[in-house]
């Protein structure tokens, strides 16, 4: 029951700030962040439960059993460690959040979004049932959108917003797909069940395409190359949202799916090539991207991106270490990185600015923020002591042995985060002062301060203990590789290879820094990259498409609507007769009845009068003739109901007419000869398709006929002799019902059209 | 149009027609009517009285308001579709009542259908008066 509980937690923190004034006092900010903190408490009493026990907790709810669709939650151990992430840095960030916006209009906004966002993201790890998992993955990007979009006033947010939905929706669509293949060849939707069943899922025909579906959903989110450019251009959200879903939670969410599918998906050379490749040039582009920003959060963004890549690459690595590895990384950049993001919010906050290259000595101004900046650059760059040291030396590990190209990429990565990260964390607060700041530094409040402290404290302790958090870790662990033994994280290893490689990377690192200097003061940064460029031109392309083809099939003109609707119809109707059994056979054509061919050389007289008539109300009233004659064939083949409601319908069509003809314009040919013949020859077609059609229909026996079997229902479980009216109202009334709606929807569409072309003639 | 016949005759006529109207409609399960049919038949002679006296008297009238007829034409088709939902658990399904007999009428049979061909007869109706008014409200302009 823990599981539903804590998502209510969360949905209910999505309406509590609504109903909240932005410049709430006390009381109100403690009622916001109440909810974050109450789903959090309940996450670690079910964690508890669950670390006790070792077993994962699960609660099911029927939804739609006739497609195996259940409302599915699941608690083990990743999903532990990922939701004690999202819940507990959220809580944080709702703080900071308050402090951050400090009460200016959109205040609760904000903390809506966020919570919207928290409940989406802590679905997605609890998710049992992958069609779930589905809906809060689309849910998380959709709320991205709109925290992206926050300052919806700026031209920058709204595109980036859209850029990023447009990215990582594609992707959502691509794993629904995946997700369905996957079901296909597994004949299970249970995430629990995948993860522990044995489906050799690799020798199935379907399993590339699965595969690539799959990774495709896990890249956009995660923003893997080569959908890397929209996590630098989502930097245009407010800071607390950088600091919550580009770094600790929603980017995570493609990692989270390929650890939860490598179980499944994993073990061969295409997992392994895709994920390494991948990992590896996003790692490589975003450091080079991040080396020459120097604004603090595209530099934070970049190296979020660097260590996305890094979990992805060690994911594919596929061996029990990198899986082990990249749960360490993982955990530590969730704390460091949150941390430099808020840090770098209240810098922002206080200073005016984001530029590295103005920014200088605010450790005198800002004695909380400092060191909570420093204890997480220390964790960045892997520091011993930190438990970023520990995430780097279990990379290392899980890399020996392997090839060196692999360690190189490690090497290289981690020392050039050493870099960013000194330039993020460290040189704002002690280089000295350049220039001129914007607005004169101060501290901020208890709200923005809590959280980035905590966090990085969180760092340093488990960094020293790491035995705190073994636990977690290693049910995280044993819960993915399958045949794991429990792990102990420790600090100390003795002197191997992983701790000579790691300080090779503080030489290479320091050296670096060194080196590699900013660009200079005042300088213009080039914050776009080539993809974006791309995606620029393809995005631009389709709108050009659509305009077009909007144009050449919506031209307003009823003519043209008429021609693509009998064409098309025409020829699907042809196409279907050519392949299934080719044309009517003309021998079961009955003797002709002289009444009904009286009726219809009168029906074509009249419609030739129709077409003929130079006046508008004589080819009215000569289609009204056709139409008559209609109905008194329904009533020769003993349709009376039809009949009596044809004259009741033609009856009101001519007059309704006759009440509009005398406003129309005059009577005009707008159309030349050649159009009209044309027409003529369209009408012909559309005839001749329909004769045929309506032979074809009487040689063949498509099974008993339903209406016999109504007829004989009709009376005795219908309670009506009138077959007719007893199918309309009720074993057919659903149909009814859509039938009428339908009316009731034309009738205010053609009081909204005459109604809006009389107000504008006026 | 003006003219002293139709106007006279339609005094007569235009009760009549309802009265017909609500007799097809409700005749309609077991002979040729029913809802659609006997909204036509009720479209029709509104729009006979329309004629002969002019929109402005009908626009005067409660009851004849076309989006209100469509409105609980819709919610009685829909309330009448609950009933079989809330009495055997399945949507749409038909419930009758014990059948009367009444002196004049006859067997009187009443049930959630005919309840639904109300719905139908009010939407035809409103759909058929909506349009007839918006044609003629762009008339007069």
């Amino acid at each position: 029951m823990m599981l539903p509980l804590l998502l209510l937690f969360l949905l209910l923190g999505s309406i509590v700030p609504i109903l909240l004034k932005d410049k709430s006092g006390f009381i109100g900010r403690g009622l916001v962040i109440l909810p974050a903190l109450a789903s959090f408490v309940c996450l670690i009493v079910a964690g508890v439960e669950v670390v006790s026990s070792g077993q994962s907790l699960t609660w099911t709810r029927e939804w739609v059993p006739t497609f195996d669709l259940n409302i599915g939650l699941h608690l083990n151990g990743l999903a532990l460690l990922m939701g004690l992430l999202i819940t507990g840095i959220g809580t944080l960030i709702i703080s900071y959040a308050l402090g951050y916006m400090g009460g200016k209009p959109g205040t609760m906004r904000l903390c809506s979004l966020l919570y919207i966002f928290m409940f989406a993201m802590t679905g997605i790890v609890l998710s049992n049932h992958l069609i779930i998992l589905f809906v809060f993955w689309e849910l998380t990007s959709i709320s991205s959108y709109l925290l992206i979009g926050f300052d919806h006033e700026k031209a920058e947010a709204r595109r980036s917003a859209l850029q990023a939905l447009t990215v990582t929706g594609l992707g959502g669509l691509a794993l629904l797909a995946g997700f369905i293949l996957l079901n296909q060849m597994t004949g299970t939707w249970m995430l629990s069940e995948l993860l522990t069943g044995d489906y050799h899922v690799a020798d199935h025909p379907l399993y590339t395409g699965c595969l690539v579906l799959v990774l495709l959903g896990a890249f956009t989110k995660s923003a893997q190359f080569p959908f890397h450019f929209w996590l630098p251009n989502a930097m245009a959200a407010p800071t607390p949202v950088s600091a919550y879903l580009h770094s600790a939670t929603m980017v995570k969410a493609g990692v989270f799916l390929m650890l939860v599918m490598q179980p499944v998906l994993g073990g061969t050379p295409e997992w392994s090539y895709t994920l390494m490749t991948a990992g590896g040039i996003t790692m490589t582009l975003a450091l080079v991207f991040g080396l020459r920003q120097a604004d603090l959060k595209k530099i934070l963004a970049a190296t979020t991106l660097a260590v996305l890549g890094i979990l992805t690459f060690l994911i594919g690595i596929d061996t029990k270490y990198s899986i082990l590895a990249a749960l360490v990384f993982l955990l530590g950049h969730a704390l460091y990185k949150a941390t430099l993001f808020m840090t770098a919010g209240a810098v922002d906050h206080s200073t005016g600015t984001r530029d590295i290259r103005l920014l200088g000595q605010l450790s005198k101004t800002m004695p909380l923020t400092t060191p909570a900046a420093i204890l997480a650059a220390f964790s960045m760059m892997g520091l011993p002591l930190f438990f970023g040291f520990l995430g780097k030396e279990y990379a290392y590990k899980s890399a020996v042995g392997g090839s060196w190209l692999t360690i190189a990429v490690l090497l290289v990565g981690n020392a050039t985060m050493m870099v960013l990260a000194a330039r993020a964390g460290v040189i704002p607060y002690f280089k000295k002062s350049v220039g001129e700041l914007p607005k004169n530094p101060h501290e901020m409040g208890l709200l923005m301060t809590v959280g980035p402290l905590l966090l990085a404290a969180i760092g340093l302790l488990i960094g020293c203990f790491p035995g705190l958090v073994s636990p977690l870790i290693s049910l995280a662990y044993t819960g993915i590789v399958a045949g794991a033994e429990p792990y102990t994280l420790m600090l100390w290893h003795g002197v191997n290879l992983p701790l000579i490689l790691s300080l090779i990377t503080f030489a290479l690192g320091f050296t670096l820094m060194k080196v590699l200097k900013p660009a200079a003061a005042g300088k213009k940064v080039n914050e776009s990259t080539f993809a974006d460029t791309v995606y620029e031109r393809v995005f631009k392309f389709v709108l050009m498409v659509a305009r077009w083809s909007t144009k050449s099939l919506q031209t307003g003109r009823l003519r043209s609507y008429v021609i693509i609707i009998i064409v098309s119809s025409c020829t699907l109707i042809l196409w279907k007769l050519v392949r299934f059994g080719g044309w009517p056979s003309l021998e079961k054509i009955g003797p002709v009845n002289p009444f009904i061919a009286l009726l219809l050389v009168a029906m074509t007289m009249a419609t030739l009068f129709a077409v003929l008539s130079k006046s508008r109300l004589t080819a009215v009233v000569s289609l009204g003739v056709v139409g008559y004659g209609i109905s008194m064939i329904y009533a020769k083949y003993s349709a009376p109901d039809l009949a009596i409601t044809q004259v009741l319908v033609e009856t009101l069509t001519v007059v309704l007419f006759a009440w509009v003809v005398r406003r129309l314009p005059r009577y005009r040919k707008l159309s030349t000869g050649f159009e009209r013949f044309m027409d003529t020859g369209l009408a012909l077609i559309m005839g001749g398709v329909m004769t045929v059609l309506m032979l074809k229909s009487q040689g063949l026996f498509l099974g008993p006929r339903i209406s016999d079997k109504l007829t004989q229902m009709s009376y005795p479980e219908g309670h009506g002799a009138n077959v007719v009216n007893v199918i309309l109202v009720d074993f057919r009334a659903l149909d009814t019902f859509g039938e009428v709606c339908v009316l009731a929807i034309a009738a205010l569409g053609v009081w909204a059209l005459v109604d809006k072309v009389t107000t504008k003639g006026k | 149009m003006d003219s002293v016949i139709l106007r006279t005759a339609t005094r007569f006529l235009y009760p009549l027609l309802i009265l017909l109207s609500l007799v097809v409609l409700y005749r309609g399960h077991n002979l040729p009517g029913g809802g659609f049919i006997g909204g036509l038949i009720a479209a029709s002679a509104v729009m006979l009285r329309a004629l002969a006296v002019g929109w402005d008297e009908i626009k005067a009238s409660r009851i004849l308001k076309p989006i209100t007829l469509m409105q609980y034409g819709l919610i009685i088709a829909c309330l009448s579709s609950l009933v079989g939902l809330a009495v055997n658990n399945v949507l749409f399904q038909a419930v009758w009542l014990p059948t009367w007999y009444l002196p004049v009428l006859g067997k009187l049979k009443l049930g959630t259908p005919i309840v639904f061909d109300i719905g139908v007869y009010m939407v035809v109706l409103g759909f058929a008066l909506l349009c007839a008014k918006s044609l003629d409200s762009n008339n007069n302009n």
